[in-house]
């Protein structure tokens, strides 16, 4: 905790570094009307708020920092002071690995200086090979317990709050099977997807089951559509996957009363299926095209609503 | 033709005597890929045998095009290595880079499109984060299951890797003459407006199948470039109708933040600029097809 005499505060202004997708770049926002109604002057008075792009090779040094506090139009007796801010809010953006470093409001205060009242920074994960200190920063607490158990175990999931549990390989596909599970729910109840859990490429029978496991653990889930198209996935993998899971859980002695719709397509497509028929496990039921297995996997979680 | 791979291209793989790079160069050769050479600093006049194929090792990008005459590298360097491994092949000048890495930090991709940039973008990159493109019955540069589909006439660019390989299985009859992966990251190399452009210019292509997601504006730009530029028919499909905002859906640049980004968007520009745009990857398909048939 920090605590401070709380200064007196002549004006409030706004700076941030963030990622420019659009222009594959980094950008600059700076403005003298910074504080609670940036986003006001920014959709009102576009003209107030300076976006000045930023080289990601070449950087902020104190000639850019200028350059960016001129097109924000910052008075000359905090300029310097600004441009000074600018160029260290930089080195932590890079330092730091950040998708956004803000400073709002920057305050002048009755003593002639800048000082930061209130920040943001938004961090890439992918930049943790470079930071192991960013695992501390993970809120588990915070987390859905689901959540918190799919991350354990590597797991790419997010909860929702539907009652159709989707598992698939893929972000795009998973994202897309999301999508046609809605569709699908508007013909039965209005049930929607439950999770989005994507067990990526290359996916085992040990990930297809940690998945399984997961999914049938949300008291939410009332059926589960695993739909799969196997490019570098095996689909003999993710069906010896889906017996294992069943398995496990019922040596567990947890009874598994949720039924399964599973579409495999693609690499050993035949092969999973007839492990699937081999099993003949009265809750797996196999469809073969999405957008059947879909409006099947929605009917019975329908049923169960 | 095609559209940025031929069969006469000569590909080489960075990475390829790692597990992933040596399990996809087995791939690439088995569906006719003519894989000339693989980049390791530290295994350089070596050679890997991939079943009686003899693939030799060089120790930098450089070295292997002045040797082979390679004009395509495909990465499988990992995550930490791979800005260094893009840098080499800009330096190079190869023209076409195939970024297959996935978990590559946003500031490292930004900073080799700079670096690009500064060089005079004298080399393609595609991804990173993406599965990479095929010319069915040509040649293989990525991961993409050569026995989906064979050669036709539809191109397809997408930033989905399996979201590609459904619509080449829904429309596997019909055949294609390249699909372009291009990669969900925040930050890509060659983009829709890229693909759409040379698939405009590409005689052998008759239709575009364009597949998007949530996340960015790179659709609605796309959007109003084929409204301006592309003749040819474009049917799209756009995935993240129901993902919620805020949330991170597996690729790094699918996360919807305030109402831009959202696929509803997308697909109304899409549909303002003369696009047919499917609700499902299925009902894409027949949009094609009753396009084809005339």
């Amino acid at each position: 905790m920090l605590a401070e005499t709380a200064p007196e505060i002549l004006e409030e202004y706004y700076v941030s570094f963030l990622l420019d997708r659009a222009n594959r770049t980094f950008l600059s926002i700076a403005s003298v009307e910074g504080g609670m109604e940036i986003e006001e002057v920014a959709a009102t008075r576009p003209d107030a708020v300076a976006k000045i792009a930023v080289d990601a090779i070449d950087g902020v040094d104190q000639a850019k920092a200028q350059e960016i506090v001129a097109a924000a139009k910052f008075p000359a007796e905090v300029a310097d002071k600004v441009a000074d801010v600018l160029v260290k809010l930089w080195e932590v953006f890079i330092k730091e690995d950040a998708l956004l470093v803000e400073v709002n409001p920057l305050a002048k205060v009755a003593s002639g200086d800048v000082i930061a009242l209130d920040g943001k920074v938004s961090l890439d994960e992918n930049a943790e090979f470079r930071h192991p200190e960013f695992e501390e920063l993970h809120d588990k607490a915070a987390a859905n317990p689901l959540e918190a158990a799919a991350k354990e175990k590597n797991l790419n999931y997010v909860k929702l709050d539907g009652e159709v549990g989707i598992i698939g390989n893929g972000a795009g596909l998973v994202m897309s099977t999301l999508d046609v599970v809605a569709y699908a729910g508007e013909a039965h109840k209005g049930v929607k997807p439950a999770n989005f859990l994507d067990i990526g490429g290359g996916a085992s029978a040990e990930v297809m089951a940690n998945g399984l496991e997961i999914i049938l653990g949300d008291p939410d889930v009332k059926s589960v559509f695993v739909n799969v198209f196997g490019g570098i996935t095996a689909c003999d993998a993710v069906a010896n996957g889906i017996v294992q899971a069943l398995e496990l859980l019922e040596s567990k002695g947890e009874e598994v009363t949720k039924p399964l719709v599973v579409r495999l397509d693609g690499n050993n497509a035949e092969l999973g299926r007839k492990i699937l028929d081999d099993r003949k496990h009265p809750l797996v039921q196999r469809v073969d095209t999405m957008d059947g297995a879909a409006d099947k996997a929605a009917e019975l979680a329908a049923a169960a609503k | 033709m095609a559209i940025f791979l031929t069969k006469e291209s000569k590909v080489i793989v960075q990475g390829m005597t790692g597990s992933e790079g040596q399990k996809h160069t087995r791939r690439m050769l088995a569906s006719g890929t003519n894989i000339v050479g693989g980049v390791n600093p530290r295994k350089a006049g070596q050679s890997v045998d991939f079943d009686g194929t003899e693939v030799p090792v060089f120790g930098t990008v450089k070295e292997a095009i002045e040797k082979t005459g390679a004009d395509v590298t495909v990465i499988f360097v990992p995550e930490k290595f791979t800005k260094d491994a893009v840098v080499e092949a800009i330096d190079a000048e190869i023209p076409l880079a195939v970024v297959i890495t996935e978990g590559i930090a946003v500031h490292d991709t930004a900073s080799f499109w700079a670096y690009a940039g500064k060089k005079g973008n004298k080399t393609r990159i595609i991804g990173p984060n993406c599965p990479g493109l095929i010319t069915p019955g040509q040649s293989n540069a990525g991961i993409i299951p050569a026995d989906i589909t064979k050669p036709g006439r539809i191109g397809l660019v997408s930033k989905s890797g399996t979201l590609t390989y459904q619509m080449m299985y829904e429309l596997r009859d019909i055949g294609f003459s390249t699909c372009v992966g291009i990669g969900g990251d925040p930050i890509i190399g060659t983009t829709h407006i890229d693909a759409l452009k040379a698939f405009q210019d590409d005689p052998d292509t008759d239709l575009i199948v364009m597949i998007g997601e949530i996340g960015g504006d790179a659709e609605e730009r796309a959007a109003a470039f084929i409204k301006e530029n592309v003749t040819k028919p474009v049917v799209g499909y756009v995935a993240g109708f129901t993902a919620p905002e805020g949330k991170t859906m597996g690729h790094a640049g699918a996360i919807v933040s305030g109402s831009s980004g959202t696929a509803q968007a997308k697909k109304e520009a899409l549909e303002a600029a003369g696009v047919k745009v499917g609700k499902t990857p299925t009902e894409t398909a027949k949009l094609a097809r009753e396009i084809l048939a005339g």
